[in-house]
């Protein structure tokens, strides 16, 4: 369970936004609304453990992230949060497969190759498990992240943007099987997105 | 999966720059192990083939050369003392051991050396095969002639005058193997001994002349005669001041001290050496340079992935271990063939070199060569340091949001 309380972030130039408290329930599914500039990135930031609130506390299963050390946070972010990206972001020197394999390593998780595997092959993308990210479109891409994001079995799978690199083919793929990847790996979902094509298939919905 | 895996994927990604980057340090680190090397074997021949002679009395001119000539049997000899004159010195309080030498003439450029016992005694020399030489043109044979020239035990060959080359051969005698030396490792394995009555022989018009200096015992060998040089073993490091000055009172003869003459051989190559040194350090600071250049601008681009990792859970240190440890894979991989490189090439030297006496060879390691590759370690370390802080630098949240 997830649930954020009484958070305000003030920015450099001194600008303070107050985020209105949210719980998300084991395995819900939640979008993430508002117009750009308001602070969506930003809140995706706090809780995903990269941005420290001015305010307030963010808990996950009952861990106060920012009480934590910084490397422990580093570690718990790696084993219980899983983030998707904008733009798909993958090392290019690592194949598909080390890709993947990075995500658990770079958590402290033994690599789990079966797991991976079926992964890849859940997504449609079994066959890129040698290619070089060079090599793959963007779609294949995001799919790609979905499927780092979920390797590490997280409790919550953050999504920033995931859609509005592809299109409406690839981005109607992505939010399927972003839906119900969650849901066969027993996360909680969050998409934040001001992309039309993502509300059909979530019903939740937090505004800011 | 390791930190080993993702850096080293890292570098063949580039592998342009990395190729550069261990090219530098390897040359950089064989230029210096081709030194390294190479100063310790000379050092090492000229310090085992001296050992024991502390002195050196020949014919003036210069004392390099006498040492050169009559310790390493490399240069020419400065001329010839009279044996009277010599047989003086070597009965001298002072003097422990004097061995008196009579160079001038070779086999296949193996210098044939007239000499008595006191020799063996001086190289504490043993026969392998054989015996030492006893009568007039018996030779005894060191183990590098031997196997290189393939005489054996009862051979019989002629010398050539002069010390190279087989231009003059003295047809009149032939000398006769009798013994084959145990290696030394020193300049004997290089040599051929007799006694200094084959040396007179072979330059006198009449043979029957030199019939009575069979029967003579060896100090009498040298009475009337000329030697080329005394080797002189004192009794007293005391003499050290005393004796050379005796000598070079003398009108036809001076004394010079290897250990010296060694020492100013030294002094004299040194400024080649110290250039070289200088050159190759150079090149290992432009090997630095261009590492830690490469490594930094390659960290625009890595920012994204280091973030990466971040929000995956690595920790910052583990991100600084990870850039520090390519810079170090780098100049590891550098320095070992580096010294590779300076093991072949001076190898490859060797086998080129014409003087048997100083051959250099690859073959051998100097324990010094731990710290050319300690060196090397230090050098990737430092040079990918200030690339290594841009991790703590980062910040994970505005470089994933922002576009590549």
């Amino acid at each position: 369970m997830i649930k954020i309380s009484s958070l305000a972030h003030v920015y450099d130039k001194g600008r303070r936004l107050k985020f209105p408290n949210w719980e998300i329930a084991d395995m819900e599914q939640w979008l993430l609304l508002g117009a750009s500039g308001c602070g969506k990135s930003t809140l995706l930031n706090i809780i995903s453990g990269l941005l420290k609130p001015t305010e307030g506390e963010v808990l996950i299963n009952g861990t106060d992230l920012y009480t934590l050390p910084a490397r422990k946070l580093d570690r718990f972010r790696g084993r219980h949060v899983g983030i998707i990206f904008q733009r798909p972001h993958l090392i290019r020197s690592l194949d598909v497969l080390d890709n993947l394999e990075l995500a658990a390593v770079m958590a402290g998780l033994p690599v789990d190759h079966e797991r991976n595997l079926s992964l890849l092959a859940g997504l449609g993308i079994a066959g890129l498990a040698k290619n070089y990210p060079d090599e793959l479109s963007q779609g294949q891409l995001q799919r790609i992240s979905v499927a780092r994001a979920l390797v590490n079995k997280p409790d919550l799978l953050i999504a920033d943007e995931p859609t509005s690199s592809l299109d409406d083919e690839n981005a109607n793929q992505v939010i399927r099987m972003l839906t119900t990847q969650t849901k066969d790996n027993g996360a909680a979902l969050i998409i934040a997105t001001h992309d039309q094509r993502v509300r059909e298939h979530i019903a939740k919905t937090y505004l800011l | 999966m390791n930190t080993f895996k993702i850096s080293s994927k890292n570098l063949v990604r580039n592998k342009l720059t990395t190729i550069l980057n261990i090219i530098l340090v390897a040359f950089g680190v064989g230029i210096l192990s081709i030194l390294l090397l190479a100063a310790n074997q000379i050092g090492n021949t000229l310090e085992k083939n001296a050992r024991g002679i502390d002195l050196v009395v020949g014919a003036k001119g210069s004392p390099l050369q006498l040492i050169l000539s009559s310790i390493y049997h490399i240069d020419y000899p400065t001329g010839n003392i009279p044996a009277k004159d010599a047989y003086k010195l070597a009965h001298h309080p002072m003097v422990k051991r004097a061995v008196p030498l009579a160079l001038g003439d070779n086999y296949n450029g193996y210098r044939i050396v007239g000499t008595d016992t006191s020799f063996t005694k001086l190289y504490s020399l043993s026969i392998l095969k054989g015996n030492f030489w006893q009568k007039d043109l018996e030779v005894t044979i060191g183990s590098t002639v031997a196997s290189e020239s393939k005489l054996k035990i009862g051979d019989s060959f002629f010398g050539a005058h002069g010390l190279t080359g087989n231009g003059d051969i003295h047809k009149q005698h032939a000398y006769t193997v009798k013994g084959i030396l145990k290696p030394q490792g020193n300049i004997t394995d290089n040599l051929i001994l007799t006694n200094i009555g084959s040396v007179y022989k072979m330059h006198e018009e009449k043979p029957e002349h030199s019939a009575h200096h069979a029967p003579l015992a060896e100090a009498k060998e040298i009475n009337d005669k000329q030697i080329t040089a005394l080797l002189i073993q004192y009794k007293s490091p005391m003499s050290v001041i005393l004796f050379p000055r005796m000598v070079n009172q003398s009108a036809n003869m001076q004394a010079a001290s290897p250990a010296m003459e060694s020492a100013r051989l030294f002094s004299l190559i040194g400024v080649g050496i110290d250039t070289l040194q200088w050159f190759a350090v150079f090149i290992m600071a432009i090997a630095a340079l261009s590492i830690f250049i490469s490594l930094y601008n390659a960290m625009k681009e890595r920012k994204y992935d280091l973030a990466l990792m971040r929000c995956l859970g690595a920790s910052k240190s583990k991100l600084f271990f990870l850039v520090l440890l390519e810079g170090i894979m780098v100049t590891l991989i550098g320095a070992c063939l580096g010294l590779l490189i300076g093991h072949a090439a001076l190898e490859a030297i060797g086998s080129y070199q014409e003087s048997s006496q100083a051959k250099l060879t690859g073959l051998t390691m100097v324990p010094q060569e731990i710290y050319l590759i300690w060196t090397g370690l230090l050098i990737g370390a430092l040079a990918s340091i200030i690339p290594a802080m841009q991790i703590y630098k980062v910040d994970i949240a505005t470089t994933l949001t922002k576009d590549r």
